[in-house]
């Protein structure tokens, strides 16, 4: 117990003593970033609207050249400087995504495309999409139930 | 011989022959850039993995060392080397060529302070005429090993520290030179139950304030018996944190207290947050900046204390804390 209380004490001491990141300054910088990337992504999602494309496909365009891009922007070690600055901005939209498939391809592509690309593309992915997708499947079977129900 | 609690005072101390420290680009970039040995403009040092890069590194080191001290590679009786990477890949393959009888060694970024104690120790007992202390670390390899993918945009935190790629090498024997290793303080594991592998220096702080104060009091000395207590890579956080570890225990060593971590980069210009750290942190600045000095006489007498991180990814996954080490090196002008 005792020992307990002075890790503890050690604990907050050390929390006292760190540096963090102005917490207002960065979510400044993540508006600015994300709304950016957003930016972005409604000026292609309305250049393919007047191209004649219907909201679906316009979509699936908008997320396929963001996605590109950041990749590319990976490969030429920019994205995460743009990060670095943006922080949050840029790791929430679906470049962020992109960028942490792609980071961890390059990484290990010296490892083999089976045991080094093909084992660790998902590394930093990997939680995103299981429990993205699980979580869909609760909400999907919640939505299930109610309708099954009668509730809705 | 025996000195107090965990410390040897050798009867005939040997000698720090030679050294050498090759380093990377963003060191040769810093503060310490034209003291270095040997800096590569690439950070791949003409290989194709991270991890080759480091075994390149330490084997530059190596043979700079020994060329410095003309001898051969046959001449040296055994190597005692280490890295920051799973089972020891880069010294294993790093000194391969040289056909040394080696030991690898782990002990984080303490890693120079363990390969110098068994060394002179090994000299001083009479064991070997010469004997080579290497260690390395590089960012990449150490980015990939203990974090994320370099090309990953996260942002690191202020207390999180840059590893730095370099290594030094150190030939210790019996040979004349200027600088001597008195003494050693051999570390013992230190916990006071941080989680928290992104602020290295707060974890390792009480490792260091407890073998300087182990060292101190073995040897009968004050802190103003050395020009310089120099630690490992504690950082800007950890520096602060062992100041007030050590004032706790009465102990004042602010003014002749030194850390490679915070020499090696400049934190502004450089964007390293906390400081550098990895083994090559403490064993560049040793080699280059610190060793140097004590040649020319201009500090008589150093207190080398490199501290390490006890952690692995695994351990740190499952929750366990870090615990640190740090192993004290006397070095006296003669």
């Amino acid at each position: 117990m005792d020992k307990q209380k002075q890790q503890q004490a050690y604990e907050n001491y050390v929390k006292k003593k760190t540096p963090v990141h102005n917490l207002p300054m960065n979510m400044a910088k993540a508006f600015v970033a994300g709304g950016v990337i957003c930016t972005v992504g409604q000026a292609i999602l309305n250049y393919c609207g007047r191209l004649g494309l219907d909201k679906d496909v316009s979509g699936g365009w908008t997320s396929m050249i963001l996605v590109i891009l950041s990749v590319i922007l990976t490969g030429f070690n920019i994205y995460p400087r743009i990060a670095k600055w943006g922080g949050a901005g840029t790791l929430v939209p679906i470049t962020g995504f992109a960028n942490s498939v792609a980071a961890p391809a390059i990484e290990y592509k010296k490892e083999g495309q089976v045991m080094g690309i093909g084992c660790k593309i998902f590394t930093i992915a990997g939680p995103v999409i299981l429990y993205g997708i699980f979580t869909s499947w609760i909400l999907g079977f919640g939505y299930w139930i109610l309708k099954v129900s009668g509730i809705i | 011989m025996v000195k107090g609690l965990q410390s040897i005072a050798f009867r005939e101390s040997p000698y720090l022959v030679s050294s050498a420290s090759v380093a990377g680009k963003k060191e040769g970039e810093g503060p310490l850039g034209k003291m270095f040995d040997m800096v590569e403009q690439e950070d791949l040092f003409g290989e194709n993995t991270w991890e080759e890069a480091e075994s390149t590194m330490q084997k530059e080191a190596c043979l700079l060392a020994m060329g410095k001290a003309h001898v051969k590679p046959k001449d040296v009786r055994y190597l005692f080397g280490g890295d920051l990477l799973r089972q020891g890949v880069a010294t294993s393959m790093g000194v391969e060529e040289l056909g040394i009888p080696m030991f690898g060694l782990f002990g984080a970024c303490s890693t120079s302070g363990e390969a110098l104690a068994l060394a002179s120790m090994s000299v001083a007992a009479g064991y070997g005429e010469y004997m080579l202390a290497v260690t390395s670390s590089h960012f990449g390899s150490a980015e990939k090993e203990f974090r994320f993918p370099l090309g990953y945009a996260n942002q690191r935190p202020l207390s999180a520290q840059w590893t730095v790629t370099g290594s030094g090498a150190f030939l210790v024997g019996t040979k004349r030179s200027h600088v001597r290793i008195t003494g050693v303080t051999v570390g013992k594991i230190v916990d006071y139950g941080l989680k928290d592998s992104q602020n290295m220096g707060a974890c390792m702080a009480p490792a260091a304030c407890d073998t300087i104060i182990r060292n101190l009091e073995d040897f009968g000395r004050t802190a103003d018996d050395y020009n310089r207590i120099v630690t490992g890579d504690l950082g800007y956080v950890g520096q602060s944190i062992l100041f007030d570890l050590m004032r706790g225990k009465g102990y004042d060593i602010k003014k002749n207290h030194m850390d490679c971590g915070m020499t090696i980069f400049d934190q502004v210009s450089q964007d390293t947050h906390a400081g550098g750290s990895g083994c090559g942190c403490a064993a560049t600045t040793l080699s280059a900046y610190i060793l140097p000095k004590l040649n020319r006489g201009e500090w008589k007498r150093v207190l080398f204390v490199p501290t390490g991180a006890l952690m692995s990814t695994v351990s740190y996954n499952e929750g366990s804390s870090v615990p640190g080490i740090a192993h004290g090196i006397v070095l006296e002008h003669c």
